[in-house]
């Protein structure tokens, strides 16, 4: 980032907004999340592989604003050789954190990320069946 | 490298003419302009000076302007000032739904207490349709209020049109200019408006002031009760200093108004052509014609706004969206959907105002960076049909 610019975000959002991880399309996705809605200006697309009870990989797509691309950035990397049961324990608070922090306004984006993961684990699960 | 300043219609710097008009009367001429010394006396005529400035503008008389403290000042008073020195008469209220909030908020409030609002619709250009003014007067109608050029599209409202139409059922006409005064020629009698707001900052001077436009016998409240300031329209100390500095941009935006509305609207249709030609899937918003010579909207399918600012900013374009993420409401610039434009479009607008100090090469440079940033929020959207 060029120094001396002032931003509405930490640092840490910026860099992940800048160089989101993960992004695009997942070949066969084991789970997949889809949350959010054009009135408020976020969607979200989340997609897991799994193995072994692991998930083994994540990517996203998000139509959003800084916070809800670098909270999906995050919450990929956050999950990636986590157990099922670790990942859902992942909060929205845990991935806000993550990122030093999000600005109060901005935390729903947070809820977003996490609610995408629980989406795509439902979808694993469901896929199962 | 200072970054590229793509957003005058939020505000624009204060000239550094205008400063120097100005900082005298922080200091030297620091009177009181109600005194009758010699420092209060110059600091009076230094008012006076101003107003007259304020009133060529316009082509308006001296003794029918009143400063306030900016824009919103000057609706909230026209509005609740009309609107409480009127009721005997009525009650009704008719403005426009793409109106700023300055007017908006204060007819909800308006609402509130007893009166009744009509909000009249907008064409997909942000259009208000005379006819439908015309047809929405009633009896009880007591003030119409449609603004002049819009903030976020940019659309010119008729307002000439307007104003024949409130001048024949004999209801008063407000309409909040702070986006035209200083931009294009306004003259309040061809107009045919009671009332027009203005704002210093949005012509090169000084924030924290402005102006309300009050023709002479309009029956309204005054602003603020307690001395005899502004022929007690307004009390309170004057800003001496904000006001010189308004009066100064007045000065300088009466002389360069004819040539810089044509190098804006040279630059701004070419910034809209370049977009339309290198970037798929957008549309501008507001009129392609009627429309302020410095105000570029559009929307960009499949991505939102503030990601698109936000990647602007960090390759050094300052510019603003519709979309309204940082609002509790979430909910997308209201201008938009009342233009009929669907949430997903209008969360993925983009303002950019043209102003004083705007060249052809930030015009290339945006021209250059402007697709790269789309076509990178693009690529991880999961709105773009592969």
């Amino acid at each position: 980032m060029p120094e001396n610019v002032r931003t509405l975000y930490s640092e840490k959002v910026m860099e992940h907004f800048r160089n989101p991880r993960n992004v695009g399309d997942m070949e066969k996705p084991d789970g997949i999340g889809h949350v959010g809605n054009p009135v408020c200006g976020d969607i979200m697309e989340l997609y897991i592989k799994v193995k072994d009870n692991t998930i083994v990989d994540a990517k996203f797509k998000t139509f959003g604003c800084g916070a809800a691309i670098a909270t999906s950035s995050m919450v990929t990397e956050m999950v990636k050789g986590k157990t099922i049961a670790e990942a859902l324990e992942i909060s929205n608070r845990a991935v806000a954190e993550a990122l030093g922090g999000l600005p109060p306004i901005k935390m729903h984006c947070s809820v977003l990320a996490e609610e995408a993961l629980k989406s795509a684990i439902d979808d694993y699960y469901a896929k199962r069946k | 490298m200072k970054p590229i300043y793509l957003d005058y219609a939020a505000t624009t710097p204060t000239h550094p003419e205008v400063v120097k008009a100005m900082l005298p009367y922080f200091t030297e001429v620091f009177g009181n302009p109600s005194s009758i010394y010699s420092y209060g006396l110059e600091a009076k005529e230094a008012l006076e000076q101003a107003r007259a400035k304020v009133a060529n503008l316009i082509g308006a008389r001296d003794e029918e302007i009143v400063f306030t403290s900016g824009g919103t000042e000057a609706d909230n008073s026209a509005l609740k000032g009309v609107a409480l020195a009127n009721e005997s008469k009525g009650n009704h209220i008719i403005t426009s739904s793409i109106e700023h909030h300055a007017v908006s908020e204060t007819c909800k409030f308006l609402e509130k207490r007893g009166f009744q609002v009509t909000y009249l619709p907008v064409d997909e250009y942000g259009l208000v349709n005379p006819e439908d003014v015309k047809k929405a007067i009633t009896v009880k109608t007591i003030l119409i209020s449609i603004m002049y050029g819009n903030n976020e599209v940019g659309t010119i409202e008729p307002i000439a049109e307007i104003g024949q139409i409130a001048k024949e059922a004999k209801v008063y006409f407000h309409t909040d200019a702070v986006q035209t005064v200083g931009h294009i020629p306004i003259a309040v009698d061809e107009l045919g408006v009671n009332l027009l707001s203005m704002s210093a900052h949005k012509l090169y001077g000084p924030k924290g002031v402005g102006a309300l436009y009050v023709r002479k016998g309009t029956r309204l409240v005054p602003f603020l009760h307690g001395g005899d300031q502004e022929k007690k329209r307004r009390a309170t100390t004057e800003n001496v200093p904000g006001i010189v500095g308004f009066g100064a941009a007045a000065e300088m935006a009466q002389r360069e108004m004819g040539q810089e509305a044509q190098r804006l609207t040279h630059l701004r249709d070419r910034l809209i052509k370049g977009i339309l030609e290198r970037i798929e899937d957008v549309r501008l918003n507001g009129h392609p014609k009627r429309r302020l010579p410095n105000n570029v909207n559009i929307s960009f399918n499949f991505v939102e706004g503030e990601s698109i600012l936000l990647n602007l900013d960090l390759e050094g374009i300052c510019v603003s969206t519709g979309s309204a993420c940082t609002s509790a409401s979430l909910e997308p610039s209201a201008v938009l959907l009342a233009m009929g434009l669907s949430h997903e479009l209008a969360h993925g607008s983009l303002r950019m105002t043209l102003g004083k100090w705007t060249t052809e090469e930030e015009i290339n440079q945006v021209l250059e960076v402007l697709p790269r940033v789309i076509a990178k929020l693009r690529a991880m959207s999961p709105l773009m049909k592969k």
